[in-house]
């Protein structure tokens, strides 16, 4: 009887050990997979989130690292939040993705641009801004994340009612 | 229907840069009206730029993209005449593309 208890609680434990494995080789490869295969898939799940680092979660998998070679051109003063040109450029080599995020945005992610190879890492676009907040910029690149924050000055908030 | 779509693209030869200007409300869901109500969201999920049969730029928006989106960026390679085919999707299902030869 005590045996076959033992018996079993081994088997168990493996099965669970089993699948702690698989779990964890699924956390690593989906990510990996997600951009590579569906690389124009939409991931509507990230710019639902309210904060930044959940939605760079959701987004990469990883965190970033602050780089000098993400350069960004963010005003100081945003006198209309509605409308804030904001523009990134970077000597990193290989990169594959640009994120821009507004972290005190009700949903902070705001763009993610997709850079093949052959194509210049460098974007400007113009974003909403709610209120005063740092504005976060990501580049992928050789599968790392960089990053570059700046705090822009709102005065008349783009989100608002 | 004209097109929601403004397009430059020059090329210096090496490097073709592209600019482009979208006509669309990109409301966010988060504004209300005068009345006070919520104004639903409606804005552009993806913007493709497509070059000789390979995508050249990729856009995931969310609604934080300010309204009448304009976007800048270039790309290794594309010769004066040649087509760059430009495509939007938004939340609603909606989408228009345009062609614009590179000068």
């Amino acid at each position: 009887m005590n045996l076959s208890d033992n018996e079993f609680s081994a088997t168990r434990r493996l099965i669970l050990k089993g699948a702690g494995v698989v779990a964890l080789i699924g956390a690593g490869i989906i990510p990996f997979d997600s951009l590579a295969a569906a690389n124009d898939k939409y991931p509507e799940d990230a710019f639902k989130q309210k904060s930044d680092a959940e939605a760079i979660k959701l987004l990469y998998g990883k965190t970033a690292e602050p780089s000098d070679k993400v350069k960004m051109d963010a005003p100081e003063i945003a006198e209309n939040g509605a409308v804030v040109p904001i523009s990134v450029t970077t000597t990193l080599a290989d990169v594959s993705s640009i994120a821009f995020l507004v972290s005190e945005n009700p949903n902070a992610l705001i763009a993610q641009y997709k850079i093949p190879a052959g194509t210049v890492p460098s974007v400007a676009n113009r974003i909403k801004m709610a209120k005063t907040s740092n504005v976060i910029v990501l580049v992928e690149a050789g599968g790392k994340l960089y990053s570059a924050t700046k705090e822009v000055k709102v005065t008349v908030g783009g989100c608002g009612g | 229907m004209a097109s929601t779509i403004r397009v430059r693209a020059t090329s210096n030869g090496d490097i073709t840069e592209v600019q482009a200007l979208i006509q669309h409300p990109m409301d966010s869901g988060f504004v209300k009206d005068a009345k006070g109500e919520i104004i639903p969201p409606h804005f552009i999920q993806q913007l493709t730029f497509e070059y000789g049969g390979k995508n050249v730029f990729l856009a995931d928006w969310g609604g934080g993209i300010s309204k009448d989106p304009y976007i800048k960026f270039a790309f290794k390679g594309g010769k004066k005449g040649d087509d760059l085919k430009i495509s939007w999707l938004d939340n609603k299902g909606a989408t228009d593309t345009t062609t614009a030869k590179i000068q």
